[in-house]
């Protein structure tokens, strides 16, 4: 069944909503159809696909609440599910952080792609496309692929209806030189299949492979570097600004564990702790990076201004705790954007007179939740930059450094590009902190 | 951004609402009860694999395994006075792998019949020979003998899902209190558990059925200094292992004093959460006043809870074979000890390293009688008196080193997922001269006694790495002098084991475990232990990480 329409989801949910003997119940149902194909010197290693749909019951009663799930539609059960959630609401001890459900809300109707994901073929032949490339050039080429499309659904005792669907597909490719001295690395998301090109990001990545001969060891110290988007944000680990988002927590920070926590109590929200360069925001409506219109409890997702000119503007409320502090509930976004300029990276590079140049960064864990100050690794090309131009390829680095001083350290914002759902500038930045050499490539 | 982890932070994560998996654990929601109720018995269980082996055969498959499973999980998450979720999660069915026209293929299914499985069978195979038109070098697998069949459990004393959930979590709120009768503002505590139920057969004639069991208490305690806005952490120091409740049940016996003046103990296969949690609490305020480290060169004395991560990571990891060859690159990363550098004869460590590998250790996570694909399980040597001699191996992949058979590393996170080559249990070897951590710490002008996981971060090939701790104290002239706060050592991973100069006897032996690694795209977890004794490394680079923001 997968990918359900908005009536046929909703015919079910109201089906289930139906069987509820509870004092409020919200159900949610979300599917998945999608593929992948994962690829290692140059050969397939796995391929595969995946079709789910999986309903969420949430019964209540008072502040005791149960959650179920299920994976098959009969009607039997269906209900066996609800009966499920409401006998392990009885159980469960009361929630003091209890909300009711939400009651109708209105929804903004995110852009979704013009064309359908890859088909198997279609996913084999862009796979094919990047490692072909490779094995013409003497390179190993890894890399995977995933992409579908999915749905969610959302409806409640308390009259609440929210549905969207979307489409998104991830690419990410690793070349490496066959006596494994040099390594290049490329990565792209899209909600429109028709822009993903495997073979041109498979260029990149060769690019950077064969340009990364021949390392040359610098000293560790403080740096000029222009950060790519991918060493700033990741798909599949913490990032700096990533882990700097997820970081804008109200709750956290009014508790006094957060780096927005403020001497004597409560939080640092309105003060100005960036560069009046860094503006970061999010906008579901975003025709490049279409977002979630609506958050798990059914609140609507708007426009949101988060650092406006350097100045914290918002931090994340979750109901309970914007109740809690008579504030309005802000939920956590599905991407975010951080506006930027007009130079690319190539431009950057040309105006910088000495500097580093970081494909990706790697292995980033925080290190002090206190200062957010996070260390990791550059990783698949990296160069040093003099005169406007890129000298020769540098070995590896580790940085220990917050995203909080590296935001006040800005030199140049260059032009957006989207990566990991969010749209994200390279960054030109002076006084990085490296702190060893790694002979890693 | 990942849409998963942004999905985490919206509150869903205690409600868990729209997401079919739970996150790190899976399935569907159930009852509590459901947990131990039986799963399908063993005839049934044989006659649908050979369903789905001769539908394989059929379909053209030169070889065939299936794996039945029924994945059980349940997580309990507390903060301060209150039970913030439960979630009892079941996930059941099967996955085939096959090897058609010399490619592997893969189907899976969560319809356990005989049509389900013999559909599934016929999708791998399909898969396999689509596979097999771009493949260049036809799958190599080690011969294996079929084992009958057989079974094999964890040995555990208690089944977890048998104790009543509100007893679970009483007992994390009782930990929760005594963290903040000593000084506490804050404290999550949870409790995982895992069992799998696994039947793998395969057209070697193996038909093997398995109940393994896994459990991990832990916390995370913090203190805070309002008027400064400082705050401070300290997590658990307990493990998650390959045992059931009795875990929790603490005995004197498996407690190991830590060094003198730091009150800490450690455990070995029980551990005493409200003992712990009152220590952690006691520490992490003590960590709002210590001293800031110098940076520079100490002389390292590193508790094997401590350890145990740093082994995983410079160790473990750089020898599975799949990343030396190069089928990690994309993700995880590749190794620096690759085949020719093994041939150069590096030290890998000193004399004092000898690393063994397992799946047999009981109490240990990797501990299984069968790994996923039918191989009988064992311990061999991977570095031997710091000198590299093997690696971590799967079917596939013993030829390209010369053996013919597999090391039994191979496992699948669930029944629709690939099984592949995962690290087995890596563990240091103790010392056989009587050690005890005093008399090590007695040795030692100057130097940092660390215990417990903290940040950790190391390079794509595992060379340079990055460790902190939850704890660390000052050693001069062979006594502990206080606690002190912003340690970090940074290391290369040879020289670092090469600076290894003695390590304690089997007394102080004890396991580490990590209970999600991940690995692979899409991303799978496993749960792996990794036994050491407090060991002395000299030398070592120590940085300074506090900074100032504004």
């Amino acid at each position: 069944m997968a990918i359900l329409s908005k009536d046929d989801a909703q015919a079910i949910l109201k089906k289930v909503l139906s069987y509820s003997t509870a004092d409020a119940c919200t159900v949610g149902l979300s599917g998945r159809t999608a593929g992948n194909i994962r690829y290692a010197r140059n050969s397939v290693s796995t391929a595969g696909a995946q079709d789910t749909v999986s309903l969420t019951v949430e019964s209540s009663f008072g502040k005791r609440s149960g959650i179920a799930t299920c994976n098959e539609f009969d009607d039997a059960t269906l209900r066996r599910c609800v009966q499920r959630a409401e006998e392990i609401a009885h159980l469960a001890p009361e929630s003091p952080e209890y909300m009711p459900p939400l009651g109708p809300q209105t929804y903004l109707n995110p852009p979704s792609a013009a064309t359908t994901p890859l088909t198997p073929a279609g996913r084999a032949q862009a796979a094919a496309d990047s490692m072909t490339l490779c094995a013409a050039k003497n390179l190993a080429a890894a890399g995977f692929l995933d992409g579908g499309t999915r749905f969610t659904a959302l409806r409640n005792s308390k009259g609440l209806e929210a549905y969207q669907q979307s489409t998104n597909t991830d690419f990410s490719v690793t070349v490496r030189t066959p006596d494994g001295r040099g390594s290049g690395y490329a990565i792209a998301d899209v909600t429109d299949v028709s822009k993903l090109n495997t073979k041109a990001l498979t260029q990149r990545a060769a690019d950077k492979a064969t340009g990364s001969l021949n390392a040359k060891a610098i000293e560790p110290g403080k740096y000029t570097v222009i950060l790519e988007p991918a060493a700033l944000m990741a798909g599949d680990d913490l990032s700096l600004l990533g882990g700097l988002m997820y970081g804008l927590d109200a709750r956290s920070a009014d508790e006094g564990r957060s780096f927005m926590t403020k001497k004597g109590g409560g939080n640092r929200k309105g003060e100005k702790l960036f560069d009046e360069r860094i503006n970061i925001y999010s906008d579901p409506m975003n025709a490049e990076v279409p977002g979630q219109a609506f958050d798990g409890d059914g609140l609507p997702a708007r426009r949101m201004n988060w650092v406006e000119k350097g100045v914290v503007k918002n931090l994340y409320y979750s109901r309970f705790w914007a109740e809690k502090n008579k504030v309005a509930p802000t939920p956590f976004p599905s991407g975010f954007i951080m506006a930027g300029g007009t130079q690319s990276t190539a431009e950057l590079i040309k105006g910088t007179a000495k500097g580093i140049l970081v494909t990706r960064l790697w292995y980033i864990r925080e290190v002090d939740p206190q200062t957010l100050l996070y260390t990791g690794l550059t990783r698949d090309g990296t160069f040093y930059i003099e005169n406007g131009a890129i000298k020769f390829p540098i070995k590896n680095l580790r940085f220990n450094e917050s995203p909080i001083i590296m935001l006040n350290n800005i030199e140049a914002i260059g032009r957006p590009v989207r990566l990991a759902g969010c749209l994200v500038p390279p960054l030109k930045i002076r006084d990085f902190t490296f702190t060893s050499l790694s002979d890693a490539i | 951004m990942n849409r998963r982890n942004f999905v985490g932070l919206t509150g869903l994560a205690t409600g868990a609402l729209l997401l079919p998996h739970f996150p790190g654990m899976g399935g569907t929601l159930v009852d509590p009860a459901r947990l131990l109720e039986p799963g399908l018995d063993v005839a049934a269980k044989k006659r649908l694999a050979d369903a789905a082996l001769n539908a394989a055969k059929s379909a053209g498959a030169s070889y065939a395994d299936v794996r039945i499973g029924r994945y059980l999980n349940q997580s309990i998450f507390t903060r301060e006075k209150q039970v913030q979720n439960i979630a009892s999660g079941e996930s059941f069915g099967a996955g085939v792998r096959v090897i058609a026209n010399g490619s592997w293929g893969f189907g899976a299914t969560n319809n356990v019949s005989d049509a389900g499985l013999a559909q599934a069978a016929k999708l791998a195979v399909a898969m396999a020979k689509a596979n097999a038109k771009t493949q260049k070098e036809s799958v190599n697998l080690a011969p294996q003998k079929g084992y009958g069949e057989v079974s094999w459990k964890t040995p555990i004393k208690q089944n977890a899902f048998e104790v009543p959930v509100a007893q679970k979590a009483e007992l994390l709120l009782a930990a929760n209190a005594a963290a903040l009768a000593n000084g506490a503002n804050f404290v999550n505590s949870s409790l995982f558990q895992v069992n799998e139920q696994k039947y793998f057969a395969s057209t070697d004639g193996s038909y093997i059925d398995q109940d393994i069991h896994r459990i991990w208490p832990t916390f995370s305690v913090t203190a805070i200094d309002r008027a400064s806005g400082k705050f401070k952490t300290r997590d658990a120091l307990s493990s998650p292992m390959g045992l059931g409740y009795e875990y929790l049940t603490p005995l004197a016996a498996d407690k190991v004093a830590g060094p003198a003046g730091t009150g800490l103990i450690g455990y070995r296969n029980s551990y005493d959460i409200l003992e712990d949690a009152a220590l952690a609490a006691r520490q992490a305020k003590a960590k709002l006043t210590a001293t800031s480290v110098l940076a520079g060169k100490y002389d390292l004395v590193l508790d094997p809870n401590h350890l145990g991560l740093t082994i995983h990571e410079s160790i473990g990891h750089p020898l599975e074979l799949d990343r030396v060859l190069g089928y990690e690159a994309n993700y995880a990363g590749t190794s620096f000890a690759t085949l020719e550098w093994r041939k150069k004869n590096i030290p890998y460590g000193s004399k004092q390293i000898t690393i063994v590998a397992d799946k047999l250790q009981p109490g240990s996570l990797g501990a299984v009688g069968y790994d996923d694909e039918g191989v009988k399980t064992k311990e061999w040597t991977l570095i031997d008196q710091g000198k590299l001699i093997d690696y971590e191996k799967i079917r596939d992949q013993a030829h390209i080193v010369g053996q013919t058979a597999s090391d039994g590393c191979c496992y699948a996170d669930s029944w629709d997922s690939v099984q592949f080559q995962r690290m087995p249990n890596v563990s240091l070897r103790p010392g056989t001269a009587k050690m005890s951590v005093d008399d090590m710490i007695s040795g030692v002008d100057k130097g940092i006694y660390i215990a417990g996981r903290g940040s950790y971060s190391i390079d794509q090939q595992r060379y340079n790495f990055q460790f902190g701790g939850q704890v660390f104290y000052a050693i001069e002239k062979g006594k502990i002098t206080g606690m002190l706060d912003d340690v970090a050592y940074q290391a290369n991973t040879q020289e670092f084991w090469n600076s290894c100069v003695a390590v304690c006897d089997q007394s102080d032996y004890r396991l580490f475990g990590s209970f999600f690694d991940g690995k692979g795209q899409p991303s799978q977890v496993s749960a792996v232990s990794h036994g050491s004794a407090t060991s002395r490394f000299n030398a070592v680079n120590v940085i300074n990480t506090g900074r100032k923001i504004g």
